[in-house]
């Protein structure tokens, strides 16, 4: 490993961490998408600041470029007030316009200079160690890392002074008002902070990745914990992992840093997304299946205790009269065995005595519907789940 | 360039010619899609399908190592299908909310996509130049064939979408009676997600991943503006987004350096933005006037009611008063007490009011009306 490629890795590392903290609070307020906006909508504002300073490089074109981001925040919100159309909608409108716009004024004005839509979007982290931040004859480092570095030291720190604030009114805006923290003043002051980073993140990685390295991390984060502390680091690090992991990806295929970066974000949304223990497709869909079964046999012993008459509790007119397929009536009836809550004598099938309170209480629940006469339901009476 | 001498141009030139079809048609079957997926809330689909696209591009041509249109089209489909079945499998199945869905599907897939172009890009393989028009779109490359798979496409939608126009309203505006009428909504919902990510991947040659959103909601969010009615708004959708196509192409094309994608765009930004002011039944300049009338309304009753109030105590009701009785804040202006006399309430003489007969029953009546609304 060489000196560029370690610094290459530090620069991935930093942005990464410097995105997923406000992704976390933005996936959280479900405003995952004002961070697309926002990549997409700074193009104006970094062209009308490339006029004004002539230099890619002066620090008034990140300040213009994260007030165009905030304007479009504005502007979405302006819209969605009047009602006219829904938040979405509002959303859609607004930062295609602008992207529009900035794209018009690159053509008509910036042809022979080095700002293309294909950088903007795309990025280039291959070459953010060429670009050196040189300083009274010294060279400190790479630019990209010491400005990304400044906004991720000024992201925790703000993130440290008011985490409280934040967390109040990210769950309860009315508790947070009550409080005396102004929500209008946290809002406004993650979309300053999202935007900045939005900024100078694109410079290095491109608009599309930042939009993934804030909400991908952060979602991964989300299936696996409901603790925002918990979730905060672990974002970050399913950050760090994927901009590293990502670098080499790249390296070996020879392709995109920021593509690949992407590319291993996914791999491990994907992985947790399937696999995660609570959350995860594959434990919520067999819980869907736990349930189903659950409910036929509710079903099926509210039936039973409905008909002294032994016709109608006989094996095979069950199936018939319930009408469930054979496997499912087998599993439903099996599980109601296991459970000790029938018992099968000559073809014909009782409740016994655990059975008909089951069935009573689920009765009680049903007419009542009051929860606490099912929270304690499984626990007492299932020794089996489905 | 005069607009005679565009209408010249349009007549001789092929290219101009072909283009000009392109985003009329690309313009009317993203707008009459596009309004199925705004009122579904929706909107941010188009955004995040187009993106999504873009690794079935890559992949297609990975395969086929060729550059048929319709073959990369065709990749563009399937992948824009996953994503749009993802984002509804996580919305369902997990607690991630739609946005975050729409999120991770643009950004993951688009980062994929990257990918596999870089990827490509260093393939010893001299045909790959040119995928890269998909990213911003170039109207420019549109040729006789691309437009009429375009007309083909859109007839096969605009067919499609009158044999199930009932149902497709229907579940656009209650899905729970839909599926109780014993219509299969899983169905007509993958029929209506096909047709819109269809259109948006025949958009993508055009103007270009990052802005066949605005394709799909501008021209819907306009015509929103202007109709209750579904049907209205589909047709006002698919004239308005043909216009942006054709405008959009006439503007760029009177001037060198103007990419069609971003001008047609910023064209159908210009639609929503007169319908929102202009629209007379929801635009913002008729809400405000309609805001002014009934606060004046208010402020005359109000007077009404005071004056209604010091007449009662007078068993002629007509007996004149001073105007300087009335209280001065919530009372009068000289323009209220005009208006209150051409509305036979009152009668004026020099410094004096009196109380009509009209004007006593409206204001007898006020309460009641309002009792009668609650009722």
């Amino acid at each position: 490993m060489n000196s560029p490629q370690i610094e290459i890795q530090l620069i991935a590392a930093v942005v990464a961490v410097a995105c997923a903290i406000p992704g976390v609070f933005l996936v959280l307020r479900k405003m995952a998408l004002i961070s697309d906006a926002i990549s997409h909508s700074i193009l104006p504002g970094l062209v009308l600041g490339f006029f004004i300073t002539e230099d890619l490089n002066s620090p008034l074109l990140i300040i213009l470029a994260a007030f165009t981001g905030i304007i479009t925040v504005v502007l979405v919100e302006r819209i969605q007030k009047t009602g006219l159309v829904k938040e979405d909608t509002a959303i859609g409108l607004v930062f295609p316009a602008l992207f529009s716009i900035g794209v018009i004024l690159i053509a008509k004005n910036a042809n022979d200079v080095h700002l293309d839509v294909d950088a903007v979007l795309l990025g280039e982290l291959a070459f953010a160690p060429f670009d050196r931040l040189i300083l009274g004859g010294v060279d400190i480092g790479p630019k990209s890392l010491i400005i990304m570095g400044v906004i991720l030291l000024s992201t925790l720190l703000l993130l440290f002074l008011f985490f409280k604030e934040l967390k109040v009114s990210t769950f309860d805006v009315g508790l947070s008002s009550a409080l005396g923290f102004s929500p209008a003043i946290m809002h406004y002051g993650l979309m300053s902070i999202s935007s900045v980073t939005v900024v100078g993140a694109f410079d290095a990685v491109g608009a599309i990745l930042v939009v993934a390295l804030m909400i991908a991390p952060a979602a991964t984060a989300y299936l696996l914990t409901s603790n925002l502390k918990k979730m905060l680091t672990l974002s970050v690090c399913f950050g760090i992992f994927a901009a590293i992991a990502g670098y080499w990806l790249a390296h070996w295929l020879d392709a995109s840093i920021a593509g690949s970066i992407s590319t291993m974000l996914g791999f491990v949304f994907l992985t947790i997304y399937l696999f995660a223990p609570k959350k995860g497709l594959i434990s919520v869909l067999y819980r869907q299946k736990q349930q189903r079964i659950e409910v036929s046999l509710l079903t099926f012993l509210l039936h039973l205790n409905n008909h002294q008459e032994l016709k109608e509790r006989h094996i095979n007119h069950l199936r018939e009269h319930i009408n469930w397929q054979h496997v499912k009536a087998k599993t439903v009836v099996d599980l109601a065995l296991k459970n000790n809550m029938i018992t099968i004598d000559q073809q014909i099938i009782s409740l016994t005595k655990k059975g008909s309170d089951f069935t009573n209480t689920a009765l009680e629940y049903i007419i009542t519907n009051k929860d606490e006469k099912i929270e304690h339901l499984k626990e007492d009476f299932f020794l089996f789940r489905g | 360039m005069s607009i005679s001498e565009y209408f010249q141009l349009l007549t001789n030139d092929y290219t101009l010619r072909t283009i000009t079809l392109g985003t009329a048609v690309l313009g009317a079957i993203c707008g009459m899609l596009g309004s199925f997926a705004v009122l579904r809330k929706q909107s941010l689909l188009g955004d995040a399908i187009s993106h999504a696209a873009l690794p079935g591009i890559a992949i297609a041509f990975l395969i086929t190592g060729a550059k048929d249109t319709n073959i990369l089209l065709l990749g563009a489909l399937v992948s824009g299908l996953i994503g749009t079945f993802w984002i509804k499998g996580m919305t369902t199945k997990t607690h991630l909310k739609s946005d975050t869905a729409l999120g991770l599907v643009l950004s993951l897939f688009f980062g994929f996509g990257m990918l596999l172009l870089t990827f490509i890009q260093k393939q010893p393989n001299a045909n790959q130049a040119g995928l890269d028009k998909y990213l911003f779109g170039q109207a420019a490359t549109l040729v006789e064939s691309d437009v009429n798979l375009m007309i083909i496409v859109t007839s096969i939608a605009l067919f499609i979408m009158v044999l199930f126009w009932k149902e497709f309203k229907l579940l656009l505006f209650d899905a729970d009676y839909t599926k109780t009428l014993g219509f299969n909504t899983r169905f007509i919902d993958i029929l209506i997600t096909f047709f819109i990510v269809l259109a948006i991947v025949l958009g993508l040659q055009t103007v270009g991943v990052v802005l066949m959103s605005a394709m799909l909601l501008a021209p819907a969010a306009a015509a929103r503006q202007w109709t209750n009615k579904l049907s209205v708004m589909v047709f006002l959708a698919a004239i308005f987004g043909a216009f942006s196509g054709v405008f959009g192409t006439a503007i760029s094309a009177s001037q060198n350096n103007l990419s069609t994608g971003p001008v047609i765009v910023l064209v159908a930004s210009v639609f929503v933005l007169v319908s929102f002011i202009f629209s007379p039944g929801r635009g913002l300049l008729f809400r405000e006037l309609r805001f002014r009338r009934n606060r004046n309304d208010l402020q005359l009753k109000k007077t009404l009611q005071l004056m209604f109030g010091i007449a009662q105590t007078h068993e002629n009701i007509s007996h004149p008063h001073a105007i300087k009785i009335l209280n001065n804040f919530q009372g009068f202006t000289k323009k209220s007490l005009r208006e209150m006399e051409e509305k036979e309430w009152i009668t004026l003489n020099k410094q004096e009011w009196a109380m009509t007969e009209k004007g006593f029953n409206e204001a007898e009546n006020l309460f009641n009306k309002q009792l009668e609304v609650n009722e």
